[in-house]
């Protein structure tokens, strides 16, 4: 079951002198894992004390530290109730305990904001990290009994939601363009399962899981309903990968009856990646597996204009982290006031809304999109001249003109 | 005057190695076959077939295969390009054992020739065979997916600046084909990836860069995730460029390249991907130059063989109405004439193509227009003639 599949990945995050498929020698105790009746995002914001909040800030490599910092400040002049608790984990971090502090972290707060962190190749990525967390049961005590208790409260961040707008001010070749992006995060091809049998043959595997899909769905189908779309597109090659993507979208079939209001349809990913750069505005909501996922939400952020625009969140039942849409660091770029701060910005204001902040949100993100209407502003990534700080005081001074703020507390 | 040359080649060659055709050391039959084997050099280079004809195997396919193919016999025809086509039907049969496979004397020309040029094939769904392109794959070994984009003047899309290769390893990687349910609810799929398929590719990329004058290299993967797997295609496309050092090598992450292709597409020039990254990258440049019913696309394989196919469908619903676009099987047909090293027929040929697209009077339907595809045809054969 997945709680099997996360603890075999864990005994290997621990046990890295073990390396290989442990499954055999670690003792999994698990509860089968009840269907979730899981709705999206209503979790209660947590750590509020005295009407303020704390968010897990984590500014990661590249231009994350700058651009959070601006985050910072425009929440500071915006008087926002969010206290950020700052935490360090980036490609220079040498051991787990680091890590596990991180995690901790976020376990504590419930929401965090995440710069890029550059993924070494020697060290498993942190976002790997944060799907498998289990929630309560300190891991020295697991180690020492030598056993992995995984419980069906499990911090899992199994959806990555990508909104993918076209905004006005921005160039782009395709336009009205307006897709939500829902992708798997915590199975599929990203499994890290490796083996070489045979010297020169490396099988990877690539696990789907029932649980899993039907998880996802049920996210995307509610998400799609809350937000008043009409379309779920199921992106696949169940035509190739017959039982593995077959009960993905067999799934997907299944919760798409509970949701008659809404259409339900499949493609398969070539011909997606095909109809996505001649006719974009054909897709509302999709829903897809991890490694398709990768690919089609970096291929609609090219679309609506890079990188530097669109925002990203990770939902798990009891927690969120929100982060840019596309994972590259900017290291060529960091320190030089030329990165892109919009998608930073607008993730922020997604948090804001989790946290049920939804008058600083709607006020900092019209701020952002009357900005982006002014070409002279853009940032190098959009073809202008303008420095992120300029942008960044722009933002601030068109939330000064309308008024309103610093009365309302 | 050719033939004594070859003669004279041959018996040289023969005197080298100590061997002659006369008297007691008489040599034996597979001892020729080697001589002549050597002064053809088998190797991945565009073949000389400068003398006389050479034959190709024609497989039209099914749906609008016939009528395309028809229509690229009639333009070779007009071009006087030095090529004799032997049509063969591939309709799956069971041989000896149960064992599917194409027809034998489909297998024979094929082996005999070289080189193929295909139709759609369709797929019958529950027919109890495994896809036609499939078997073609797994009896020629055809292990590299070429696919050149190259954007066309006077079928406008977003893109207007696009000009590169995908070639995509053909045989293992995601497509392995191997699942197994491991508890009722999970499924496990296997993805292979062996050092020799990736060196074969990798060898083949460079080549074609060498060959096709291309500058660069760029090997897409993910092995910040799929450490092992990938982390061995890249290492065996590294060592590929330490032996070509004049073409140029990089590597890049696959969602960097999605991202980079759908914004500036010009950045790039030859990807070299294991299989699911060139399936879906290959049909994204696809889209990028208009659809799959402009794109031409050719397999290579061991042992020499390439087959050039077009990679749309068999549109059941046009089929026998003088309506299908042969321009994909005619641009695939343009890249057999330059692997075979017909430069000047490919080129007369491709131009004419380009030239009836950008004057639009007689385009078919999906290219924008509403002329019949005889009429299409026709004008470029027109073209063609002017060219002479």
């Amino acid at each position: 079951m997945a709680a099997h599949t996360a603890a075999m990945s864990m005994s290997k995050i621990l046990h890295p002198f073990l390396g290989g498929r442990l499954g055999n020698t670690a003792k999994v105790f698990g509860r089968t894992l009840s269907s979730h009746k899981n709705k999206t995002g209503n979790s209660p914001p947590p750590a509020k004390y005295g009407g303020r909040h704390t968010v897990t800030l984590i500014p990661g490599d590249g231009i994350g530290p700058e651009l959070l910092n601006h985050v910072k400040e425009v929440f500071r002049f915006c008087c926002v109730p969010v206290d950020f608790e700052v935490v360090h984990v980036n490609s220079a971090v040498e051991t787990e305990d680091d890590i596990n502090n991180a995690i901790t972290a976020i376990r504590r707060n419930g929401v965090a904001l995440k710069g890029n962190i550059e993924t070494k190749h020697t060290m498993l990525s942190f976002v790997r990290w944060l799907t498998f967390v289990p929630s309560f049961v300190p891991l020295c005590l697991l180690m020492s009994v030598g056993l992995l208790f995984i419980s069906d409260t499990t911090t899992h961040l199994y959806a990555n939601v990508m909104h993918c707008q076209s905004l006005p001010g921005v160039q782009t070749r395709h336009k009205n363009i307006d897709i939500m992006i829902i992708r798997e995060n915590t199975e599929g091809e990203y499994s890290n399962l490796e083996h070489e049998n045979v010297s020169g043959v490396v099988e990877s595997l690539k696990i789907i899981t029932r649980t899993n899909s039907l998880r996802i769905a049920e996210y995307a189908f509610q998400l799609a309903r809350e937000k008043g779309r009409k379309r779920v597109t199921a992106v696949h090659k169940a035509n190739i990968m017959k039982l593995g993507d077959g009960l993905f979208l067999q799934c997907c079939r299944e919760v798409a009856s509970d949701y008659p209001d809404l259409t339900f349809d499949s493609m398969i990913v070539d011909n997606t990646t095909m109809q996505l750069v001649s006719k974009p505005q054909q897709f509302d909501v999709m829903v897809m597996p991890n490694l398709y996922g990768n690919v089609v939400s970096n291929v609609c952020a090219g679309l609506v204009g890079g990188p530097g625009l669109v925002p990203g969140a990770n939902y798990g039942r009891d927690y969120a982290v929100f982060e840019t849409a596309t994972r590259n660091t900017g290291k060529s770029i960091a320190g030089k006031n030329i990165a892109n701060p919009t998608a930073m910005l607008l993730a922020s204001c997604m948090m804001l809304d989790h946290l049920k902040l939804y008058d600083y949100a709607s006020m900092i993100r019209n701020a952002i999109l009357s900005t982006m209407n002014e070409t002279r502003l853009h940032t190098a990534d959009l073809g202008g001249q303008g420095t992120t700080s300029e942008v960044v005081q722009s933002i601030m001074r068109v939330i000064q003109s309308k008024g309103s703020l610093t009365s309302e507390l | 005057m050719a033939g004594t040359a070859w003669r004279s080649a041959i018996l040289n060659l023969l005197k080298q190695w100590g061997l002659s055709l006369y008297g007691k050391d008489k040599i034996k039959a597979q001892e020729v076959s080697q001589v002549v084997g050597a002064l053809k050099k088998e190797s991945l280079q565009p073949r000389t077939f400068t003398r006389g004809i050479h034959t190709v195997t024609l497989i039209p396919g099914d749906g609008i295969g016939p009528e395309i193919s028809t229509a690229v016999m009639k333009i070779f025809e007009v071009a006087k390009a030095p090529i004799q086509w032997e049509e063969r039907n591939v309709t799956a049969i069971q041989g000896p054992g149960g064992k599917w496979m194409i027809p034998p004397d489909a297998k024979e020309s094929m082996d005999r020739n070289k080189i193929g040029l295909k139709g759609p094939l369709k797929t019958p769904i529950a027919a109890g065979h495994p896809s036609m392109n499939l078997l073609l794959r797994k009896t020629f070994d055809l292990y590299a997916n070429v696919r050149p984009c190259a954007s066309i003047e006077g079928y406008q899309t977003p893109y207007t600046d696009v000009n590169l290769v995908t070639i995509r390893e053909n045989t293992e990687g995601e497509y392995s084909g191997i699942e197994h349910v491991i508890v009722d609810g999970v499924v496990q799929s296997i993805k292979l990836i062996t050092e020799q398929a990736s060196q074969r590719i990798a060898e083949y990329a460079f080549e074609y860069a060498k060959n096709n004058q291309r500058a660069s290299v760029t090997a897409v993967h993910k092995a910040n995730i799929m450490r092992m797997s990938d982390g061995l295609f890249l290492r065996t496309c590294r060592e590929a460029a330490e032996k070509h050092k004049d073409v140029k090598f990089n590597e890049m992450y696959l969602d960097t390249v999605c991202l980079n292709m759908v914004q500036d597409p010009s950045q790039f020039d030859v990807l070299v991907m294991p299989n699911l990254y060139g399936d879906i990258l290959s049909d994204l440049c696809a889209g990028l130059i208009g659809g799959l019913g402009v794109t031409p696309s050719g397999n290579i394989g061991a042992n020499g063989v390439a087959i050039f196919e077009s990679v749309h469908g068999t549109a059941p619903d046009i089929a026998g109405k003088d309506m299908a676009n042969p321009t994909a099987l005619l641009l695939s047909a343009v890249m057999m004439l330059r692997h075979m090293g017909l430069h000047g027929h490919a080129q007369k040929i491709e131009t004419a193509c380009f030239d009836v697209i950008r004057d639009k009077k007689a385009l078919t339907k999906d290219l924008g227009g509403n002329s019949k595809c005889s009429e299409f045809t026709d004008a470029i054969c027109q073209r063609v003639r002017e060219l002479v």
